[in-house]
């Protein structure tokens, strides 16, 4: 590649506009990437679930074992250890169901053609965080009362005095207002922050190995595509981890408005 | 060489939840060494953990690109 032809071109710099994806089938339309992909990751998790609990065999096969790991690990780190072991086998659909829905779409961003994380749109997070806001308070609610349940989230035990009047209303901003927040901000940053990492390496990489007028940034833009492949590993690690610390703090969410007062 | 303050901003940000990461780990990495049958109750906590310190960096990319 000549290195003259392609002098004066600019790098690409990422940013937030580099995650607006114009629609699919042309303009007009409104269908995008990330739409086709959380319906399309929804149903591979739907489908693999399926296929691994269809058979129920006594000894289970390849898929069957896969499955039944992934679904244990699920029910027992997640639902039992956290919500204990007397209420938790109401909410083990509800934390499957969340986990795989995430796993895979997170590891949509790994996969080499789609490459892009569907939960990098706040929006279809916000639906998630707000899911998650309604179940734990929704299974507060029906606990204790909604009286008994206010009281629980915003009222620590043990606690008395004028002190109450800084309490009460930070517990209550913190525990019913910023929480879903600060959960879908949570997966939202990092699946942002992972890919557009990702981009500056690969485009930046290619800006100096190609582009650049200087010879020797091109050593450079070879070190920044090592690093590229180096991060792609620690964001399928990264990718696993928020899927499972979403599910994490629902289920102590749930545990934590289901939990009696002390 | 054009740019934007804010990204300076979230670097000095991010030096607190990077602190506070690591002291995490360190924490962990030091339980299970005492304790290794101790691992599993302690990864639990220790990526609770890490996920609400990690938190605070990640408000502060949000508010990077906002402000």
């Amino acid at each position: 590649m000549s290195v003259n032809v392609l002098a004066a071109e600019d790098p690409y710099i990422p940013g937030p506009s580099s995650f607006d994806l114009p629609p699919i089938f042309g303009e007009g339309t409104v269908v995008t990437k990330p739409m086709v992909q959380i319906v399309v990751f929804g149903l591979l998790a739907v489908g693999f679930l399926y296929l691994a609990a269809r058979k129920r065999a006594m000894v289970p096969g390849r898929l069957q074992f896969a499955g039944e790991t992934a679904y244990g690990f699920v029910r027992n780190s997640l639902g039992r250890d956290i919500i204990g072991s007397h209420d938790f086998q109401k909410f083990v659909p509800y934390l499957v169901t969340m986990f795989f829905f995430l796993l895979f779409n997170n590891w949509a961003a790994a996969i080499p053609g789609i490459q892009f994380p569907t939960f990098s749109r706040a929006g279809l997070v916000y639906g998630l965080a707000a899911i998650s806001w309604l179940v734990y308070n929704g299974v507060g609610i029906r606990k204790h009362g909604f009286l008994g349940y206010l009281k629980l989230q915003t009222l620590p035990s043990g606690v008395t005095g004028p002190v109450l009047l800084l309490i009460v209303p930070l517990e209550f901003f913190s525990n019913l207002v910023v929480r879903p927040v600060t959960l879908a901000l949570r997966l939202f940053c990092n699946l942002f922050a992972g890919h557009l990492l990702l981009i500056l390496f690969s485009m930046g990489g290619y800006w100096l190995i190609f582009q650049s007028e200087e010879l020797l940034y091109a050593p450079v833009g070879v070190v920044a595509w090592l690093l590229f492949a180096a991060i792609y590993f620690l964001e399928l690690l990264i990718l696993f981890l928020q899927a499972y610390v979403f599910t994490l703090l629902n289920a102590m969410y749930i545990a934590g408005a289901l939990a009696d007062e002390h | 060489m054009d740019g934007n303050l804010n990204m300076i901003g979230y670097g000095l940000a991010a030096i607190g939840p990077g602190i506070g990461v690591g002291l995490i780990f360190a924490a962990y990495i030091n339980g299970v060494a005492r304790q290794p049958e101790a691992q599993g109750r302690l990864q639990t906590i220790a990526i609770l953990g890490f996920a609400l310190a990690e938190a605070l960096a990640i408000i502060g990319i949000a508010l990077a690109f906002v402000l």
